[in-house]
């Protein structure tokens, strides 16, 4: 057996174990920790397939951000996981039904196409090996699909001014510092000087 | 036994419909919880990602791999609006059960 093979059999068991425990663990915390194991192995994956930009990615992006978002939302909400999961084994045998139908679809599609299975090299970092992955992948990122990595960026602002104001709120009574005001300030309305005589009070 | 032992195409492919399975699964057996049903998405778009850079590396194009960068965006802000809205939600209901999302129904 391969070297190759070994690797991608054990990172590919561990993702769809991983994957299972997502979608049947009880405790979501669980859940996220089971998907960061999913993505760390197809992350591997990746490697073997020579794409070392999108495997760091996918560990930087989704490990270090999308799923620490996730923990940060379950832990700051106090939600009742046990209701929540009523209905699993009433849903469970139509969803096994539904995918077990929808991953046999799939696999006949596999059969009858023509895709030859021919051999994966290790690494196969296309087109060249000289450069590495990443100069070949920016080289063509900033080119050929430009306004593509544009509108990428305008989607995360959207999504960020959208997820800000979401959830921003403006509490009533919390003093702010109101630059205007201070700005607009003269001396005329904000002191008066009293004459006071001698030996009697205001 | 040849077929198992040479990694290709077709083991990366059946990997991908294989998680992408699991996350439609997800899906359907977590009707309650919102959290897992955006892990289930989580996990049906890294399946596409598998897809995407299995055949960028079969072809020796790097078009997949940019494409992979354009999923991972949109899972991204996917993710942080999804956040958000479940945040907002849960602060005027006090719960994320999915069937009490019917305010909106006409």
């Amino acid at each position: 057996m391969t070297l190759a093979a070994i690797l991608f059999y054990l990172f590919s068991i561990t993702a769809v174990i991983a994957g299972t425990m997502v979608i049947s663990l009880k405790n979501p915390v669980h859940s996220v920790l089971s998907l960061i194991v999913a993505f760390f192995s197809v992350a591997w994956l990746f490697i073997m397939l020579g794409a070392e930009f999108i495997s760091m990615l996918l560990i930087i992006v989704y490990a270090g951000a999308v799923a620490v978002l996730f923990l940060f939302v379950i832990m700051m909400m106090d939600i009742n996981f046990a209701e929540l999961r009523q209905g699993f084994a009433k849903y469970l045998p139509v969803g096994v039904i539904v995918a077990g139908l929808f991953f046999l679809e799939l696999f006949v599609m596999l059969k009858l196409s023509n895709i030859k299975g021919g051999m994966l090299p290790l690494s196969c970092a296309p087109p060249s090996t000289a450069t590495s992955n990443t100069m070949e992948l920016g080289k063509i990122l900033y080119t050929d699909y430009f306004y593509a990595f544009e509108i990428a960026g305008l989607v995360l602002l959207v999504a960020m001014i959208g997820a800000i104001v979401l959830t921003l709120r403006h509490k009533e009574g919390v003093r702010r510092q109101n630059i205007g005001r201070q700005v607009s300030r003269t001396v005329e309305d904000s002191i008066t000087i009293v004459k006071v005589e001698s030996g009697k009070g205001i | 036994m040849n077929a198992f032992l040479e990694i290709g195409l077709i083991h990366y492919i059946v990997l991908s419909s294989l998680l992408f399975t699991i996350g439609t699964l997800g899906i359907f057996i977590n009707r309650k919880n919102v959290i897992t049903l955006l892990l289930s998405i989580e996990l049906m778009l890294l399946s596409v990602n598998i897809n995407f850079v299995a055949f960028s590396a079969y072809l020796g194009n790097l078009t997949g791999q940019v494409f992979t960068m354009f999923v991972l965006t949109v899972a991204a802000a996917e993710a942080a609006i999804g956040l958000a809205i479940l945040v907002v939600y849960f602060r005027n209901r006090g719960t994320i059960a999915v069937e009490d999302i019917h305010m909106m129904r006409g």
